[in-house]
């Protein structure tokens, strides 16, 4: 994985000791709030209901073992002995003191990494395919494009004061596992009909109280000419976003309103003035980072059998582990989604532990996903059942990926300032519904997001079901909405009618499951059976026949 | 009745104006009547409290007080799903109050 180089760690270095002289200030109170709050939100320091929040940045996900480590010892040294894992792959802290963050920020760049650009309107956190560089399907690793992505964009001078935040993400194979046609800039690296690599650019997408789709707007870009081709998007959206409302300030807005023919060509002809700039980084820096992200020293003519004696250990192999491209090796997925759990939250004890096992069963590297887990990337089919009984051991060991019980969920109103009702008790109602009735074992697929406010952190537009929740006259509200997909199938959930109570949304959910039960047909998911009988039958079930 | 809340500029943590000082605990809280725009203004710039407002609540027949709005609520206890977090770790029963 990347490692910085003496520029990386300088300027981190630099900026922790500025936010140390800014925090100092504002204690002294020769800053105001005011003053104050746009310095702390550019290190990712948000105050929430209860504390202040750090979020701190996971570039596409991507850790090693003395990171996790560093992670754990922050939640145990300054917060409360627990972290969170978010919908874009970083991991944030709910009881931050003031005094602290300067400090945090000083522990986290001793193993390079930072809060930087965790908040605020400019380019987030790079996200990617959390089996980058393991999966059996990608064309290439999409990792040296998203650090390269990551360098072009921190510190940016140009996109530090965007009309609104700006994410994107980098992908490498046909499977989407980013969203990321839910980007601001969706990424996906291409093969094309003479071998050569290209980046697919889909511009305009995202989640939120407007949702939309990212439409294609240029099918091949060379990638040594990737970050030109970026700049060119980034300055057409600089230029002509919406900075005079909040609400239409994305760049999905922009290319929604001028439509994406004239967004093309106003990023055509911009891309054509840049080409003769000269900004693209020499390709020996794309050589340089590409090193840092060669493949580890697999074994060869291992075995590619499991033993599936255990049936327990059998039913995670299927659920939780992910095809590989070296034969004899699997990419493993750690739920962080226990039943009755809270979706993202790891103690800090299990994020030593997961340290422990990346180290000794990984090659020293784990991952975040987007879906709020963490994955091994490359374990030994052999040693897999020796990492399963340590994980089953220590509460880490739940086989759902992607079944029901493995819900993205925000931190909704138990602790955001933004939330408008509660999203944990719900996921943590809904597993539990599930796994007593037994029905969680007959669903196969089924990926269900919950957030607690129209912002979509938990991504409920994208959910095969999603819940959103909503202040009803003071009191938590749940809409139900039914057929979304951020998969390379994207499609966005349709409201399934009027809304539910906490526990009336948890029965609607069994419903419809259950209607799925009685309907489908050989073969099909949740979102299958729905996407052919439509949601008439859903509402029947839900409202009773009109 | 109007009471004041915000978080302690240091800490982050929850505070509720009872008077004289800020204390975590919403049953201290007075009601200010229509001295909350005088107080917050002194009290912000005594670096005292942070990111400071008022709200409606009501005071119970036993003299608890009660935000009016579930966030205050939330604020006001900690996280439900983490009641040992809460201010009220020893009472299973301490979420219901939000709701």
């Amino acid at each position: 994985m990347y490692k910085y180089d003496q520029y990386d760690q300088a300027m981190v270095d630099a900026r922790v000791e500025e936010f140390r002289d800014q925090t100092r200030r504002r204690l002294e109170g020769k800053l105001t709030e005011d003053q104050f709050k746009p310095l702390r939100l550019m290190n990712g320091l948000y105050l929430q209901l209860h504390a202040y929040m750090l979020r701190v940045a996971v570039p596409y996900g991507t850790l090693d073992s003395r990171q996790m480590h560093a992670l754990a010892d922050i939640a145990d040294k300054y917060d409360r002995g627990y972290g969170h894992f978010t919908t874009r792959q970083n991991i944030q802290y709910n009881w931050i003191k003031l005094e602290d963050a300067p400090d945090i920020l000083a522990d986290l760049a001793k193993v390079e990494m930072h809060a930087i650009q965790t908040s605020g309107n400019c380019i987030r956190n790079i996200s990617s395919d959390q089996f980058a560089g393991a999966a059996a399907d990608e064309v290439t690793d999409p990792r040296p494009y998203a650090e390269l992505l990551r360098q072009w964009s921190s510190f940016h001078p140009e996109f530090v004061a965007l009309p609104r935040k700006f994410k994107i993400a980098v992908i490498a194979s046909e499977t989407d596992r980013a969203a990321m046609k839910l980007h601001d800039i969706g990424i996906r690296i291409v093969r094309n009909d003479v071998g050569e690599l290209g980046a697919q650019f889909y511009v305009g997408g995202g989640m939120g109280r407007t949702p939309m789709i990212a439409p294609l707007i240029r099918d091949f870009v060379p990638l040594d000419q990737l970050i030109t081709y970026s700049e060119a998007c980034l300055r057409v959206y600089n230029r002509y976003g919406r900075r005079d409302n909040k609400f239409k300030a994305r760049i999905k807005i922009l290319v929604h309103e001028m439509g994406a023919d004239e967004y093309r060509r106003q990023v055509d002809e911009e891309f054509a003035h840049l080409l003769g700039q000269g900004i693209e980084p020499p390709f020996a820096e794309l050589e340089r980072i590409r090193t840092y992200f060669e493949d580890p020293a697999f074994k060869d003519r291992l075995s590619d059998t499991v033993d599936r004696s255990d049936p327990d250990f059998a039913l995670w192999v299927d659920r939780n582990c992910h095809a590989h491209k070296q034969a004899g090796y699997v990419s493993a997925t750690i739920s962080l989604k226990p039943v009755g759990g809270i979706p993202g939250d790891a103690s800090a004890a299990q994020m030593h532990l997961m340290a422990e096992l990346a180290r000794e069963y990984s090659f020293d590297e784990c991952r975040v996903t987007h879906a709020q887990n963490i994955v091994l990337p490359h374990v030994e089919k052999a040693r897999l059942y020796a990492l399963w009984q340590v994980l089953e051991e220590n509460g880490l060991g739940t086989a759902n990926l992607d079944q029901v019980g493995d819900i993205i969920a925000c931190p909704g109103l138990d602790y955001c300032s933004l939330a408008n009702a509660r999203s944990i008790p719900l996921a943590q109602k809904i597993s539990q519904r599930f796994a007593a009735n037994g029905k969680g074992d007959t669903l196969g697929e089924l990926k269900l997001k919950i957030s607690g406010c129209i912002n979509a952190c938990g991504h409920h537009h994208a959910g095969h079901i999603g819940i959103l929740g909503v202040d009803r006259k003071g009191r938590e509200n749940y809409q139900l909405l039914l057929g979304g997909s951020e998969a390379e199938d994207t499609s966005l959930g349709k409201i399934t009618g009027p809304g539910f109570d906490e526990d009336g949304v948890v029965d609607a959910v069994e419903k419809a499951a259950d209607i799925y039960l009685a309907r489908r047909e050989d073969g099909e998911r949740f979102l299958d059976t729905y996407r052919r009988i439509g949601m008439e039958p859903f509402k029947e079930a839900l409202y009773g026949q009109a | 009745m109007k009471i004041l809340t915000g978080n302690d500029l240091k800490t982050g943590a929850v505070v509720w104006w009872d008077g004289t000082n800020w204390s975590l605990h919403v049953e201290d809280a007075i009601d200010v009547g229509d001295q909350a725009e005088e107080i917050l203004g002194r009290e912000e710039a005594a670096r005292r409290v942070n990111a400071s407002y008022a709200i409606e609540a009501m005071r119970a027949d036993d003299g608890s007080v009660r935000p009016a709005h579930i966030k205050d609520r939330v604020r006001a206890l900690g996280p439900t799903v983490r009641p040992d977090l809460t201010l009220k770790p020893a009472d299973p029963e301490a979420g219901n109050w939000v709701i």
